[in-house]
């Protein structure tokens, strides 16, 4: 699929937007790149004419860019792009175990998606949550502490159309083009929706109120 | 009363609302913001400098010291430039400070700003973490709307914008020339330094890199005084920080603490290693330090007493593995990582780290030989001081320090013809006859589970 006229003269106003928050032009090309993404669900040779075209950069200029970054993808994934972490402490705590049977379980490889374009998958390295391996990640959202039954429930209820929210994230989970549109700097209205602090978060906060300590008034020992 | 646990970017995480404008006025914010912008530049400059903060980012620089760098009167815009791209393996202190009190940030951020006159910030976050994203848009937001941002701050004739600018899936960016690099629009790769960023940093310009923790310490150091938070900490390592404790550990996760915590304190609050196993080793500060062992357990997590005992503080990224984990199997899943994230510029970081993972791959197998290990150890020493940046630096750490401590586990690799360790009792869920599951890149170390 080629970006569509119709889809420039949309995206344009946009890409207006997110120049003028830049002291200099080029500094926008990552949103762009996500806005472009967010149209067509991955970076297009069209997509990067276009970003080329609001930056007065060259193709290969911006191709260079668009090539070295991971998040932006070649082919268009599906729906819900789910990542498995496979760091070090994820796998051994089961993020390995969880890849290779959702693997198994969805029939695809990694970087790979289902025939009916819901779902695909891809290993990731570490997404910052360690203190809630092993982790999974559902266009960007965090799905705490799976093991190899809560992902197959999990990318079984992305395919069937199920509610499905994130451990700490926005209750309604976006599609992969929405979650884009977000990275370019157009956030929807779920900020102030989901739960965020998850046990681990509040372990040394727990333990602090139950002692009484505060930092406020100086180290007294 | 010893204070053991000294939550303070932490404290109101436990409640609903604390990511909110109202949450964190109620919890006490933006009550710095004002005394701050009531002192010269120069004194809250010095207020950080008496405060000894050290860059809350893994090199531990002093902060107001690099504020100190940045040239006035010099007709240069200057700019501040948040570095949230936390991608280091066992990092993930700054996610949940940005999900669940963005406000800190930004009231660290307008204090910043106005000490070394700034009137354009950047928060450059990691993007693949979109309620993270959403959040620091909303605070953004918020904040301009209650007057803390904009022009006029405060009525004080003080003019900040702050941009939050989402990355794009790169650990290089994290390292701050190259993060100014990605903020440009160009692939991230770092420079050389000299210059530095305080004198040619985003677009040439003078340029502050803080970390997150760092910018959202500020308020409080401001607000309760240099000395209140130079109580706390050892000599040479002042203040407190996020201790973020993962793997296994019976209660993971986030611990704000004085510097010079030992393990041994923090693992008595966390409830000790898994199950009443053993702890077998562990990162102090990330994949890119030093492994520990038990011998570390009463080292006092500080800069000096760490590297002290052969490793870096770095983020306090605190990964434990028990006995039940294979070493070689998560020293060569972290040179996987660094092959992955080496953005290609220096030839001994792209070339060596690939050296570095099919050697790996050979000994975890069962392949190779002992003199396997001199070479590996060769190659590695010839990345570290051979790159630009600590990318290259970072991938001979696990590797040395996993050979020292555990050079038999390598050979019995080798006599074993494969990995001796059953990947599933690692797992967390430990699943009865389970596996572990193959390495995903589906390469030799694959053997591990046959």
């Amino acid at each position: 699929m080629a970006l569509t006229q119709e889809a420039r003269a949309r995206l344009e106003p946009d890409a207006a937007r997110i120049i003028a928050r830049y002291p200099r032009t080029r500094s926008a090309l990552l949103p762009l790149l996500h806005l472009v993404q967010a149209e067509e669900g991955f970076v297009s040779e069209e997509g990067i004419e276009f970003c080329a075209e609001q930056l007065g950069l060259a193709h290969a200029e911006v191709t260079a860019v668009a090539s070295f970054y991971t998040m932006y993808k070649r082919r268009r994934p599906g729906d819900f792009h789910v990542g498995v972490c496979t760091n070090s402490l994820c796998a051994v705590m089961g993020g390995d175990a969880i890849f290779a049977d959702l693997q198994d379980h969805l029939g695809i490889g990694n970087d790979e998606t289902t025939a009916d374009g819901k779902v695909s998958l891809e290993h990731l390295e570490c997404n910052a949550a360690c203190d809630y391996a092993p982790v999974v990640m559902v266009n960007w959202e965090f799905f705490d502490n799976m093991t190899p039954q809560s992902a197959r429930d999990l990318v079984d209820g992305l395919r069937t159309g199920a509610d499905v929210q994130p451990t700490r994230g926005a209750p309604r989970l976006c599609t992969w083009k929405q979650a884009s549109r977000i990275l370019a700097g157009f956030p929807d209205d779920q900020a102030a929706e989901g739960h965020t602090a998850g046990p681990a978060s509040l372990a040394g906060l727990k333990v602090a109120k139950e002692q009484g300590w505060t930092p406020e008034d100086g180290d007294q020992s | 009363m010893t204070t053991v646990l000294t939550p303070e970017l932490t404290a109101n995480w436990d409640q609903p609302d604390s990511f909110t404008l109202e949450g964190y006025k109620r919890a006490g914010g933006y009550r710095a913001l004002p005394k701050a912008l009531a002192m010269e530049p120069d004194q809250v400059i010095q207020t950080l400098k008496d405060s000894a903060l050290r860059g809350r980012g893994g090199a531990g620089f002093p902060t107001g010291l690099k504020w100190g760098f940045i040239p006035q009167g010099d007709n240069k815009p200057h700019y501040l430039v948040v570095n949230a791209d936390e991608s280091e393996p066992g990092a993930c202190k700054d996610m949940p400070t940005l999900l669940n009190n963005p406000h800190a940030l930004i009231e660290g951020i307008v204090i910043a700003c106005y000490a070394f006159r700034a009137h354009e910030a950047f928060i450059y976050v990691r993007g693949e973490v979109l309620h993270v994203i959403r959040r620091l848009h909303n605070a953004v937001a918020e904040a301009a709307a209650a007057g803390y941002l904009g022009t006029d701050v405060l009525g004080t004739g003080f003019d900040l914008n702050v941009v939050v600018h989402a990355g794009a899936g790169a650990y290089i960016c994290g390292e701050e020339t190259a993060l100014l690099d990605s903020l440009e629009g160009f692939r991230g790769q770092p420079r050389l330094k000299p210059p530095f960023p305080a004198v040619a940093g985003l677009y040439a310009c003078p340029t502050v890199v803080n970390n997150v923790e760092s910018i959202a310490s500020v308020p409080y150091i401001v607000l309760h005084g240099a000395e209140n938070f130079a109580s706390y900490g050892t000599e040479r390592s002042k203040g407190f920080g996020i201790f973020s404790l993962s793997g296994h550990v019976t209660t993971p996760g986030q611990y704000e603490a004085p510097l010079g915590t030992t393990l041994r304190e923090l693992l008595g609050l966390a409830g000790g290693i898994r199950d009443g196993r053993r702890l077998k080793f562990w990162t102090p500060g990330g994949s890119s330090t030093p492994l520990f062992t038990e011998e570390q357990l009463d080292v006092p997590l500080d800069y000096e007493s760490v590297a002290k005992a052969g490793s870096m503080l770095g983020t306090r990224s605190v990964q434990l593995f028990d006995e039940t984990v294979c070493v070689v199997r998560v020293v060569l899943r972290w040179a996987e990582f660094y092959q992955h994230e080496s953005c290609g510029k220096c030839t001994p970081c792209r070339e060596g780290s690939f050296w570095v993972v099919q050697m790996l791959q050979r000994l975890e197998s069962g392949g190779g030989s002992e003199a396997d290990l001199e070479k590996l150890l060769d190659v590695c020493s010839n990345i570290t001081g051979r790159a630009f940046c600590a990318l290259g630096d970072s991938i001979e750490p696990s590797v040395k320090s996993s050979i020292k401590y555990f050079r038999d586990e390598y050979l019995e690799h080798q006599r074993q013809g494969g990995c001796p360790f059953d990947p599933a009792a690692s797992t967390l869920f430990g699943f009865a006859g389970g596996s572990g599951g193959p390495s995903p890149r589906g390469n030799d170390a694959a053997m591990e589970t046959a």
